[in-house]
């Protein structure tokens, strides 16, 4: 069996930020987007996405597990026996993950009730396995916490992107900040208002296959407006 | 290649590092997590009169709930048979704090029927009017639901419901506690009919057909929605005794 770690340079080359670090968190937020290009993490994506809340609650959860992640299986590579390196990795997700679940318990109790069993489910979050088997494995931790840090942030902003159009036409409401709907309580009241009188609130938008065609559509618009993205074959 | 013993001792020191870690912060925040989880359920009992509290609800602080809760409510922890605990003798139970507040009715609905309590909570709006309210423990599809059901002092009229639930499906039988306007219909139903006869509230699949002692039940999520109905007729039955006494 041979050993599958990548070797390194002779020369450690000195911690900077140019071109090619800039692109580590730039590739993941457009031309390698987790969620819209490698389709990883969809499951999450529909299940948080119901309101914005919840959306950057979990998007931060997610950065700090895939950067947390990183750098720490980053900073033991050489240590990791390659033979038991995915429970290792497993390990290493599930205790980060258990630690932003204990931080929500204490911290943030509403959005832990809310968001529940999906916080554990970042364990199983695809994008943070595969960074970590990619990635991580191979590279110093500076480099794998930039990568974590743009693979996190371009899920979290496909997250953030559904959850605004499924909160705003679903519930009328952005951030539970209530904007158009029936009832007094809303900025723009459609029982009252003349130019907005026709608009009802879309249900659909709150169940989870609205998620899917929201996400479907983002695909197809992304690929539309990125060239890079378009299949030849 | 690593050798068998190296694996063992990285696996080994891994495990101990995260178990200390994970052992440390878990009981660090013990206590935080236990008053979050005390004033949640506070917030809940509260969300059973929601339409009878002198503020908005949905905009309603955690401040405010402890200030409701140290003035305006009542808390007593009643035996089967109608007659109240002491504090002494709930904190005997294992119920540290010893008022209804604290009482698990998860871990009372694996007791045998008779040797249950229950919690019950007055709130007494600011007007004067009395709303008494109840506790129960079902099942739904995937695993307990339970409620708080708010009793008007006619002691038939129900002045409102919050159910909550451990593992419903969202968008299905989580609709039991996210439907606020399938919440809401439980509002003015009654459980005693006009002779005195305990009826219950009953939620009919295909739509309600007496308004007075039924409700609309939720396409999808029959199985949750007949958990409400057995959780109620079962477990408002319980505080008869009570009711009859006042």
């Amino acid at each position: 069996m041979a050993e599958t770690q990548v070797l390194e340079k002779k020369v450690a080359t000195p911690i900077s930020f140019g071109k090619k670090e800039r692109a580590l968190i730039t590739d993941p937020l457009n031309d390698n987007n987790p969620i819209t290009v490698q389709v990883l993490g969809i499951c999450s994506a529909l299940a948080v996405t119901t309101g914005m809340k919840n959306a950057a609650v979990m998007a931060v959860a997610v950065v700090f597990v895939c950067v947390g992640s990183n750098v720490i299986t980053s900073a033991l590579r050489k240590a990791i026996p390659s033979q038991v390196r995915m429970i290792v990795q497993l390990v290493i997700i599930a205790t980060l993950v258990t630690v932003v679940e204990l931080t929500l318990k204490a911290y943030a109790f509403e959005s832990y009730k809310q968001l529940s069993v999906f916080i554990g489910l970042i364990i199983t979050n695809c994008i943070v396995m595969g960074r970590l088997e990619a990635f991580a494995m191979a590279n110093r931790p500076y480099e794998s916490a930039l990568d974590g840090l743009g693979n996190g942030i371009g899920y979290g902003i496909i997250l953030l992107i559904v959850a605004f159009f499924r909160e705003l036409l679903g519930k009328g409401e952005l951030f539970g900040m209530k904007l158009i709907g029936a009832g007094d309580i809303y900025a723009i009241n459609t029982e009252t208002s003349d130019i907005f009188g026709w608009y009802v609130s879309n249900g659909l938008m709150v169940q989870f296959p609205s998620a899917m065609f929201v996400i479907a559509v983002l695909i197809w618009a992304h690929r539309a407006w990125n060239p890079k993205l378009v299949d030849i074959s | 290649m690593h050798s068998t013993r190296s694996i063992v001792i990285f696996v080994l020191i891994m495990t101990t590092v995260v178990s200390l870690l994970l052992a440390f912060l878990s009981s660090a925040w013990a206590q935080r997590s236990k008053d979050n989880a005390l004033l949640y359920a506070k917030k809940a009992t509260l969300g059973a009169v929601s339409q009878h509290l002198d503020m908005d609800y949905a905009s309603i602080n955690n401040d405010q709930v402890d200030d409701i809760f140290s003035n305006q409510v009542e808390q007593k922890v009643l035996r089967m048979d109608g007659t109240e605990l002491t504090k002494e003798e709930v904190e005997a139970l294992g119920y540290a704090g010893g008022q209804a507040e604290n009482v698990d009715i998860l871990k009372e609905m694996k007791k045998p029927e008779s040797e249950r309590v229950l919690p019950l909570f007055i709130y007494k709006k600011k007007s004067g009017d009395k709303f008494y309210i109840l506790s129960a423990t079902g099942k739904g599809l995937w695993d307990v639901i339970w409620g708080c059901v708010a009793v008007e002092s006619d002691l038939r009229t129900l002045a409102g419901v919050s159910f909550d639930h451990k593992a419903e499906t969202p968008g299905l039988g989580a609709e039991i506690k996210d439907n606020k306007t399938w919440v809401k219909q439980f509002t003015g139903t009654k459980i005693y009919d006009e002779q005195g006869n305990y009826t219950s509230v009953y939620v009919r699949k295909g739509g309600a057909k007496d308004p007075d002692y039924e409700v609309d039940g939720i396409s999808g999520a029959t199985i949750t929605a007949n958990g409400v109905s057995e959780m109620l007729k079962r477990g408002l039955k319980y505080y008869e005794p009570y009711l009859k006494s006042i």
